[in-house]
């Protein structure tokens, strides 16, 4: 497939890294010297221009292009890109935006502005952390199957009971398969007699009540199992999703926000949410607050600098989870490595949700794990397939070995794969699997 | 990069040479070239199993190709190429196959090219498509028809790139091949055609090959017309592999001279050609021909090569440019058609830096040879297989100079410099006047050594010959004037001066700066 993607940023990059060994890529940016770094460093076909200009579409070979994704950091220009394609050539359009309200009057038509695909980079980011907060200890959730199935990807601290049980000792949950353990940057795939390691990252896949007892058991006994009381550091326009989500939820959530005027506008619109208005640095303000007594912080300031000194000082001051959204993926390593428990990258979560998007056509719905080195996808079987009909210990030897069947849905009901679970076809499956195996794992099933 | 920061901050740790600098990747990527190059020797097999000779040479040529490559492939599994890496590979690899490809030479043992300074000297001329030779006498009597073909074959193989073509085949350069294109390639940049580097590499390496294969079918099919005598099926395709690269050995004596009129208008056309940019090829073959007739480097190629042909057909046709009567070919002076053919074709061979000769030039008189010495510093165009400065840069000079002088006047004016429809920034200007800058002290001090070294040896060397010696090597032109004139050769340089110009040769081909990053200290430390 010919994709052509407008704008170079880190979203423009990251969708294009995760699409370009399969389809064929093209950018463009207005900046030169993004344009030169491209060249050499991804294998795409990188040019100079304005994508809100016909011509410059045109030379990037719109006409042959069967979808074209408007990432650039403005909504607007997103808008005219996907509008000016369309003028003369009918490629798929996937513009991302930031603003929910361009969301909401798109979700009327579906239509609207000439797009076919909209993404709302702050919405989605949001929902990530409402979603991570819900689970506590998780560090990425994802929902297959209508919500029927979860993925939920967990780090064991050193007090986590689950450190030193073997897998089929831990294996007490139904509902649930192990679908891998990341341990210094490998991916294994579970055996009964494998035993978890503190710093292990397991991910799991199962039903959403099966995600939640395990979460319960991977936690060490004095965290309290419940979220009730979060605090969520700057209303930009992620931070009042979030806060907005959890008040929703029952959460009793508290916002702080620097700019008076901000945080008056911010209040008018959370009914339910407590707006401070403070420096979120000043500790004796925190301290009058009870803010170390929260279950989880959220900082969502738009500086990662000041991200970081709020989400250290949380921790320091006992906050049991710190999650931070923040903007420069090179400093990811950085706030983990400093004891922040959760990071979020707004643009490699809009990235990660266009690339699904765009290989839907073959996998439903995609999760990246661990920088794309797994991926856990959900697929329907057809009849061709190696797994249909078949128990699932005999079409297992058929595929490499790296690939856990997780779970499958079928008619609205979850199964939990045994080894003599037949897989029908129409069944959605949804599979774990090693990157480097994925494309065969594809062709296969 | 975040593993560095953390790095940084746990204090660091000893880091080995092989973390600043992944040598070990780029001789396991190295490897694998050669193991893939290996296959190359079939067609002087071929040639030697037709005419009877002996494919030894060959056989072990491909031995050592397969052995070494898979040894040096073990070292690492899953090369990763970065940036740095990138620049040692291409280095390596443009020292390495002319190393090995000087075998069959050694093996053979026929002539001058059995001393292995001069079969070095030989292979890298072939590789680099310099066209400089050291084989005392070029004849069937002395030398096998395979190792001439192989001679030939090296050539064609490093017109277009050895590693165009390894970015061709292997999907594991996929993201480190742009940059080692733009390494190998000659010109500023380069012109990614397709979103696949690996679809740019094979639409070039395909239009090079279909052009050499035209090469070979209007040679050989003015032979069997009638019109080309000597022109058999083994020329056919021995120049057809010299033409395409512009390398100019051939397995004749007297070069092009051995041929009709007809083939040498042949010859002149497929120069042209190999003096283009290939990308301009591409577009054309997608339907955009104004791509190539507007392009401003293609125009200004064939503006200087009309402009220096005029000079030399007057001075031909009025025999005022030859100091003696050429005793091979019919008269000059007053025939118009050969005196046009030969300005031509001396022109072209000189410009586009093959160094083919269709008669001997030293014949000329001093100022004709002047003009000659001159003309070499042009080059053909970017992203073709030609050597030399580049018409490009001279484009640009040329529009900065104008922009200069039109500053003085307007100093408020603001003036882009425009290269076809677009715009030149001054990043780019000026690491053109770098390199011409570099080319050209090169050049001078190479000079200078080398009529030392003559000194030193007792050759009797003019001050022009040495010139034309020392740019014949860098710019990869391939014959000089005087004692390396284009019916003589490097045979009688010392071994120090002719290793001196392999390494002239090297990076030459390379545009110097890709082997002097790998050669300054700052690129090995962190």
């Amino acid at each position: 497939m010919r994709i052509l993607i407008v704008g170079a940023g880190e979203v423009g990059s990251n969708i294009a890294s995760n699409l370009a060994g399969t389809h064929e890529v093209t950018m463009i940016d207005r900046d030169p010297e993004r344009i030169e770094e491209l060249t050499y460093s991804l294998d795409v076909l990188a040019k100079e221009g304005d994508g809100t200009s016909l011509r410059t579409l045109e030379e990037a070979g719109l006409e042959q292009t069967d979808l074209l994704i408007a990432s650039t950091d403005v909504d607007e220009s997103n808008l005219a890109i996907c509008g000016t394609a369309k003028t003369v050539s009918d490629p798929f359009t996937i513009a991302r935006v930031k603003n929910a309200d361009l969301l909401r009057t798109w979700e009327r038509s579906r239509r609207a502005f000439s797009v076919d695909f909209m993404v709302c980079s702050t919405l989605l980011t949001a929902n990530e952390a409402v979603q991570v907060v819900g689970l506590p200890l998780s560090t990425d959730v994802d929902r297959f199957a209508n919500g029927l199935v979860q993925m939920a990807e967990f780090e064991l601290v050193e007090d986590s009971p689950l450190v030193g049980q073997t897998v089929g000792e831990a294996d007490r949950v139904e509902s649930l398969t192990f679908a891998s353990i990341l341990r210094d940057g490998e991916v294994l795939i579970p055996r009964g007699e494998t035993t978890f390691t503190s710093d292990d990252k397991v991910v799991v896949i199962g039903s959403p009540e099966g995600v939640r007892q395990f979460s319960l058991r991977v936690i060490p006994d004095e965290t309290p199992s419940e979220t009730e009381n979060v605090f969520v550091v700057g209303a930009s326009e992620i931070g009042v999703h979030v806060a907005r989500q959890l008040q929703d939820r029952g959460v009793d959530v508290r916002l702080i926000e620097q700019d008076s005027e901000r945080a008056d506008e911010v209040a008018e619109m959370l009914s339910e949410t407590i707006v401070l208005n403070n420096d979120a640095t000043d500790t004796e303000f925190l301290e009058q607050e009870n803010f170390g007594k929260a279950d989880a912080v959220i900082t969502t300031l738009d500086n990662d600098q000041k991200n970081l000194l709020v989400a250290l000082l949380a921790k320091r001051l006992g906050v049991k989870r710190a999650i931070s959204v923040m903007e420069s993926e090179e400093y990811r390593d950085l706030f983990n490595e400093v004891g922040v428990d959760v990071t979020i990258n707004p643009q490699i979560v809009t990235g990660e949700e266009i690339a699904r998007f765009t290989r839907e056509q073959i996998a439903e719905k995609l999760s990246f794990i661990e920088d794309s080195r797994a991926e856990v996808f959900e697929i329907e079987i057809d009849p061709e397939s190696v797994l249909a009909g078949r128990p699932v210990e005999e079409s297992i030897a058929d595929l490499p070995a790296s690939v856990v069947i997780g779970a499958i849905a079928r008619d609205d009901r979850m199964i939990t794969p045994r080894g003599d679970t037949v897989i029908e076809a129409g069944d959605h499956v949804i599979l774990f699997t090693d990157d480097e195996v994925s494309e065969e794992v594809l062709s296969k099933v | 990069m975040s593993f560095d920061l953390l790095e940084t901050l746990r204090g660091g740790h000893e880091s080995t040479l092989n973390d600043i600098i992944g040598y070990t990747a780029s001789l396991a990527l190295l490897g694998r070239t050669l193991k893939y190059l290996a296959v190359t020797p079939l067609l002087p097999i071929f040639v030697a199993l037709y005419y009877g000779e002996s494919t030894l040479p060959f056989l072990i040529t491909s031995g050592v190709m397969i052995g070494l490559g898979v040894t040096l492939e073990r070292l690492q599994s899953d090369p990763d190429l970065g940036h740095r890496e990138a620049f040692l590979f291409v280095s390596m690899t443009w020292f390495v196959v002319p190393l090995v490809g000087m075998i069959p030479y050694l093996i053979a043992g026929q002539g001058t090219v059995a001393h292995p300074v001069n079969a070095l000297f030989e292979s890298m001329s072939g590789f680099t498509t310099t066209g400089s030779t050291v084989l005392g006498e070029i004849s069937f009597a002395r030398h096998s028809r395979s190792i001439l073909m192989w001679r030939q074959l090296t050539q064609w193989l490093g017109g277009m790139g050895i590693l165009v073509l390894m970015v061709a085949i292997l999907p594991e350069l996929s993201v480190g091949g742009a940059q080692v294109i733009r390494e190998e390639s000659p010109g500023l940049s380069i012109d990614k055609l397709t979103p696949r580097i690996q679809d740019t590499a094979r639409a070039l390496w395909g239009i090079y090959a279909a052009f050499t294969l035209g090469a070979v079918v209007v040679y050989y099919g003015l032979h069997l017309a009638g019109v080309a005598p000597n022109m058999d099926f083994y020329n056919a395709v021995a120049h057809a592999l010299t033409t395409l690269p512009t390398g100019g050995f051939s397995p004749e004596a007297r070069s092009v001279e051995a041929f009709s009129p007809i083939i040498q208008w042949a010859v002149i056309l497929f120069m042209v050609v190999a003096g283009t940019n290939f990308a301009l090829f591409w577009y054309v073959s997608k339907g955009e021909p104004r791509r190539l007739t507007r392009n401003a480097e293609f125009r200004s190629y064939l503006l200087v090569m009309g402009a220096v042909s005029g000079l030399f057909t007057l001075l031909l046709f009025y025999g005022v440019g030859l100091a003696e009567v050429p005793t091979n070919i019919a008269p000059l002076s007053g025939d118009i058609e050969n005196a046009l053919r030969q300005a031509v074709f001396q022109t072209v061979a000189i410009v586009t830096t093959t160094g083919y000769a269709s008669m001997d030039f030293n014949t000329w008189d001093q100022s004709a040879q002047l003009a000659l010495l001159f003309a070499m510093f042009f080059g053909g165009s970017a992203g073709s297989a030609a050597g030399s400065v580049k018409i490009i840069r001279w484009y640009l000079i040329r529009k900065a100079m104008s922009r200069e002088v039109f500053k003085s006047v307007h100093p408020e004016a603001v003036r882009p410099i425009r290269v076809s429809d677009d715009v030149a920034d001054d990043d780019a200007v000026s690491s053109v006047f770098v390199f011409v800058m570099i080319f050209i002290c090169i050049f001078a001090v190479s000079s200078v050594l080398i009529y030392l070294d003559g000194l030193r040896v007792g050759l009797e060397l003019s001050a022009i010959e040495a010139v034309s010696a020392s740019i014949a090597t860098l710019g990869n032109v391939g014959p000089g004037v005087g004692i390396v004139g284009p019916m003589n050769n490097f045979e009688r340089f010392s071994s120090a001066t002719k290793l001196y110009m392999v390494f002239l040769m090297w990076i030459g081909r390379l545009e110097i700066l890709s082997v002097l990053v790998v050669l300054s200290p700052s690129y090995w430390r962190r």
